[in-house]
């Protein structure tokens, strides 16, 4: 998948979009319906989600996310948009300094980590998974929702830290 | 900046689901913009989002649905063509106030519209979506704000200086959260003035009169 979304990137290649779209525009769907929206502003909703994914793409960097975590991002800010009429605030943009280029290496792992997380969350007992799950689709408000726990959450985070460390950013 | 105190996994988690009202999610941008570790953690939880959308049984889409959305990424391509040259990507100077911050008050801290709250104390009160409501607070130095409890949830993100409570001192970047348990009268410290960020998403309960009776004009 990330290398298609490269494609995209950096070639514009409509191929490569065509069969991103055909793996994820469904699961959009799905998700938008999932979270309360109606199956015509749903189709709308994903239409426009993946053409963000086209317009939007310089902005993928695979050393901080797997595509389906961005387009999670892109559809999740939608779905804030259409159904509370609110934005969602976002925290400061982080650039790449000249000496720090996003490494390759890290990108594959971070890859690989997703998948695993996947496969981690396909296999926890139904019912903590359904709880995740209806945090993610806005069943839950942020009272009700429990920490997430069982998901090798982990692995990701210092490997996202590791490139977030490599920002040129003053950060502290 | 050594930040000491930092969001809870539920926070970051309902900020990630994208169920957090907009005023609770400044906050959280704003210490997301200070704090690497945080910042992983809420990149992790956006993983988890991932890994749920692409779980998703596939749902049929519209016949059209792939023409419909090469048409629109053509018709973006002519509005962005027109739109182009107001896009401020990260070229703006840092200033003393977080980005998310800037963006709300239109500017950096010259700009926020600062109004009485009585005892010396200012507050600006942010334009945010229902469900909670945000402020900034400009709390002079070694300047106690009334003693005070919860009815809800309040975060409150230090931006400069520092205060301290019953619990703990919070400096530069530290966000305290606090529900229905917590009863404080947060001071400023004395070396400086204290500027933070609250947000809540229930009245406050003061124990004194006078800021009880004032409470409805301040909005708190």
């Amino acid at each position: 998948m990330a290398a298609l979304m490269l494609a995209v990137r950096d070639a514009r290649n409509e191929v490569a979009f065509a069969a991103l779209f055909s793996h994820f525009a469904p699961r959009v769907k799905a998700f938008l319906i999932r979270s309360g929206t109606a199956r015509g502003l749903a189709e709308e909703c994903t239409q426009e989600v993946m053409a963000s994914v086209w317009t939007k793409a310089h902005l993928f960097d695979p050393t901080r996310a797997s595509v389906a975590t961005w387009i999670f991002t892109i559809a999740r800010n939608r779905r804030i948009d259409v159904l509370r009429r609110e934005r969602r605030p976002e925290p400061e943009d982080l650039t790449w300094g000249p000496e720090a280029e996003p490494d390759q290496i890290d990108a594959l792992a971070l890859q690989q980590d997703s998948v695993a997380l996947g496969r981690a969350l396909e296999s926890l007992p139904a019912k903590q998974r359904e709880l995740i799950e209806k945090a993610y689709f806005g069943d839950l408000s942020h009272s009700e929702i429990a920490e997430i726990t069982g998901l090798p959450l982990g692995t990701i985070k210092s490997r996202i830290r590791l490139a977030l460390d490599r920002l040129r950013h003053a950060l502290a | 900046m050594i930040i000491k105190h930092h969001l809870t996994d539920k926070l970051l988690t309902a900020y990630a689901a994208g169920t957090l009202p907009e005023a609770f999610g400044l906050v959280v941008a704003a210490h997301l913009s200070l704090c690497v570790d945080c910042r992983a953690q809420a990149a992790a939880l956006d993983c988890v989002g991932g890994a749920v959308l692409d779980g998703c049984e596939a749902a049929a889409l519209a016949e059209d649905s792939f023409a419909a959305t090469m048409a629109r990424i053509k018709s973006a391509k002519d509005v962005d063509r027109v739109s182009q040259g107001s896009d401020t990507h990260g070229n703006e100077p840092a200033g003393v106030l977080p980005k998310p911050l800037r963006d709300y008050i239109g500017g950096d801290l010259d700009k926020v519209q600062w109004r009485p709250a009585g005892g010396g104390v200012r507050q600006a009160i942010l334009p945010t979506g229902h469900g909670a409501s945000a402020r900034l607070l400009h709390i002079p130095a070694g300047t106690a704000l009334p003693d005070h409890g919860h009815r809800g949830m309040e975060l409150t993100l230090v931006v400069c200086g520092a205060f301290r409570d019953q619990t703990d001192r919070f400096g530069p970047g530290d966000v305290e959260v606090a529900d229905q348990d917590l009863k404080h009268t947060p001071v400023a410290d004395i070396g400086a003035d204290c500027i933070c960020l609250a947000a809540t998403d229930a009245p406050l309960r003061f124990s004194g009169l006078l800021p009880r009776i004032a409470q409805p004009f301040l909005r708190i």
